[in-house]
């Protein structure tokens, strides 16, 4: 039996919540995210639906006690944010007393402000301050120096929508190969046009709520968020006296080999990619008892994934549902905040519903789960399908 | 419809990178997706982008494009029924 | 974990020249890096029409791979167990600039699905593995430089622990036709290069 890696810590803040207990209540209440976007102008105002964070920019920035001369695009301020909770809950005082790491992810980097204020850079220059900020690396950077942590033990991952899964597995593996103490890692991504207007002309986006497994979905709802975990080793755990929220017990990652961005008719990255978890893990299928599926209620992802499911479990497919009817689609951000929940339904023995479910899907007699159920739990299996075919599953355990 | 046929073939080449074809290679009646000329689903959302662009057709679900996009024929019989540009 | 592996073969593309294991295999210095890769892809005889609905970034990453990979023998009908472990420092900046620009005038805003498909840099790596049918695990890191410590810690874990019999390693970077570069080295307990930090990053150098 393979040994999971101790989650001490998390931070989150998203559509349904600015931090864990929030985000728990909103998920056992029922209680969706979705609403018309607002902060951002965009034409497609009417036909879209996002799950976005109530705080202004501003807002964001007082939280921090960052001064006006900041640089920090909406994606570093809710890194930041998160992050900081994270280390908070892990009750972490002095960050260097270990070596510690940061691995963070992200699609959208700073492309908010510099869509905002790229045509202004060559007349004003006060805007000019944002075109450092614009690249993938320089929201890790912002939480590096927010947290303390040394910058030769910092990166980004970035693949697509398995980014912040992918994070959460390589530090569990620098922990386990005893090269990092301990490690923050998660992602965050926040709305844009860049990207509302990308996966509107994929025609993958829903004009009303999005509706996961459902015979009649009609695409994805994006959202915003950030979220991160802080993952120690044993030594810091026992000498710290630390309590752990839940293991990290095992991770997979394969390539899809299809396509730049649908999944393969039978999910074959995703079946390896969950078989593999379980290799890691030592468990056997019938060993998980909740998957937190990717589902974001695409017509390709949920037949794709659906089927990969029953290849991997066979007849006895476990309670499992996609929590992206509550916060929408957050991207590279993900892989983590389905993390949070999966150690929250492991803390709790909840699994949460598949909201606005109606119709069972025809190509498969696969039912998610409808209403909040509880029951005991001792592992969560879930899953983050990103473009380029980048599949990525981990599980989570109660115990180690 | 001839000059309509030539521009959409035209197009096609520009718009989807079929590097290495000429307009003398796409037949009328050539099945674009599948065995013909092999494009794909991205392919498809290109097209009712094209189909807006410059024709002015606004086609909202992709699933109407299968019958639309078959072959050069039905392209621009759509489009000659529909275009508003 | 065990780290005695070697360096099987790599491949650089930089200043419009194409080299295998330290040999330039084409080179055309006059042209843009439009048509150096086109004639490249020629040259090489890389016969894969997809080629050309790639953005810069995959044609430069895809070429470098085929390039390499075809030097291999590797089995065209059965999967490979090739890990894929990539990074760059502007992610995918020159094709978010292009999507970017298609949603800039309000009057008349007609993004490319085609363009915004290639919005995120692992997109290259997709190509890679559809084209090789290879299923094992792939991660693309950003990096204010090229990092060889960290390919080879993950190439070595990868290995020791049998997750993949050979890994894919690399620097692919393309931010504006003057700024590119892509340096891939395949890992594997055959070869007569050591899979050190000195030995990478004397070939990234070379």
């Amino acid at each position: 039996m393979s040994k999971g890696v101790a989650i001490t810590g998390m931070g989150i803040i998203s559509a349904i919540g600015n931090n864990v207990a929030e985000n728990y209540q909103s998920l056992i209440q029922g209680k969706k995210g979705i609403s018309r976007v607002s902060k951002i102008k965009t034409n497609h105002v009417n036909d879209i639906m996002v799950g976005e964070i109530d705080f202004t920019n501003e807002a964001l920035e007082q939280q921090l006690g960052l001064t006006s001369d900041n640089n920090y695009s909406r994606t570093a301020l809710l890194g930041a944010i998160a992050a900081k909770q994270a280390i908070q809950d892990a009750g972490i005082t002095d960050i260097n007393a270990y070596k510690t790491g940061l691995i963070s992810s992200t699609s959208v980097g700073g492309m908010d402000m510099t869509e905002r204020y790229y045509y202004d850079y060559l007349e004003d220059k006060s805007t000019q301050k944002y075109i450092e900020g614009h690249h993938a690396g320089d929201s890790t950077q912002k939480i590096a120096e927010q947290l303390g942590i040394e910058k030769s033990l910092v990166t980004t991952i970035s693949t697509a929508c398995s980014s912040a899964a992918n994070s959460i597995m390589l530090g569990a593996r620098l922990i386990k190969s005893g090269q990092l103490d301990r490690v923050v890692v998660g992602g965050t991504d926040c709305l844009s046009k860049f990207t509302i207007n990308g996966f509107k002309t994929l025609m993958i986006l829903s004009d009303t709520y999005s509706t996961p497994f459902d015979e009649n979905r009609k695409g994805l709802n994006l959202g915003e968020a950030a979220a991160f975990l802080v993952l120690e080793s044993d030594k810091v755990v026992e000498a710290e006296n630390k309590k752990v929220l839940a293991y990290v017990k095992g991770y997979g990652n394969a390539n899809d080999a299809y396509h730049q961005t649908a999944s393969s008719e039978n999910g074959d990255g995703a079946t390896l990619a969950m078989q593999k978890a379980l290799d890691i893990a030592s468990y056997n299928p019938e060993d998980i008892d909740y998957v937190n599926a990717h589902g974001t209620a695409t017509g390709n992802n949920d037949l794709s994934e659906g089927r990969a499911i029953i290849r991997v479990f066979g007849e006895n497919v476990p309670d499992f549902s996609s929590t992206k009817a509550y916060t929408g689609h957050t991207l590279a951000a993900a892989g983590a905040i389905e993390a949070v929940y999966s150690v929250l339904a492991l803390q709790n023995n909840i699994i949460y519903p598949n909201l606005n479910f109606k119709t069972q899907m025809k190509e498969f007699n696969i039912t998610p789960q409808l209403a909040l159920k509880e029951k005991p739990l001792q592992t969560v299996m879930s899953n983050s399908f990103g473009f380029g075919g980048n599949c990525s599953t981990l599980i989570f355990s109660k115990e180690q | 419809m001839d000059a309509l046929k030539q521009e959409l073939k035209e197009n096609l080449i520009e718009q989807l990178n079929l590097e290495d074809m000429t307009i003398a290679d796409i037949a009328d009646d050539d099945m674009l997706f599948g065995d013909g000329l092999g494009l794909d689903s991205i392919d498809a959302l290109e097209l009712i982008v094209m189909l807006d662009k410059s024709y002015g057709i606004k086609l909202t679900d992709p699933k109407e494009g299968r019958s639309i996009f078959e072959s050069i024929n039905t392209m621009a019989a759509y489009i000659t029924e529909n275009r508003s540009k | 974990m065990n780290t005695n592996y070697h360096i099987k073969s790599y491949c650089s593309i930089k200043n419009n020249q194409v080299s295998l294991n330290g040999s330039v295999v084409y080179k055309d210095e006059e042209e843009s890096f439009s048509s150096f890769i086109k004639a490249a892809y020629k040259d090489q005889n890389t016969k894969y029409p997809k080629f050309f609905k790639m953005d810069k970034l995959s044609k430069l990453a895809f070429l470098a791979a085929d390039v390499l990979l075809k030097n291999e023998n590797l089995s065209s009908e059965e999967e490979n167990n090739i890990a894929i472990v990539f990074s760059n420092k502007a992610s995918s900046l020159d094709t978010d600039r292009k999507h970017q620009e298609s949603i800039q005038n309000k009057e008349s805003y007609f993004p490319s699905p085609a363009v915004f498909v290639y919005t995120l840099p692992n997109i290259c790596i997709g190509e890679i593995s559809i084209k090789y049918k290879l299923y094992s695990e792939n991660s693309f890191f950003i990096f204010e430089n090229f990092n060889a410590t960290h390919l080879l810690t993950y190439s070595n874990s990868l290995l020791s622990s049998n997750k993949a019999d050979q890994v894919l390693c690399g620097w692919v970077e393309f931010d504006g036709e003057d700024n590119y570069e892509a340096f891939l080295y395949l890992v594997s307990a055959e070869g007569t290069i050591t899979n050190s930090k000195q030995d990478i990053i004397k070939l990234y150098n070379t």
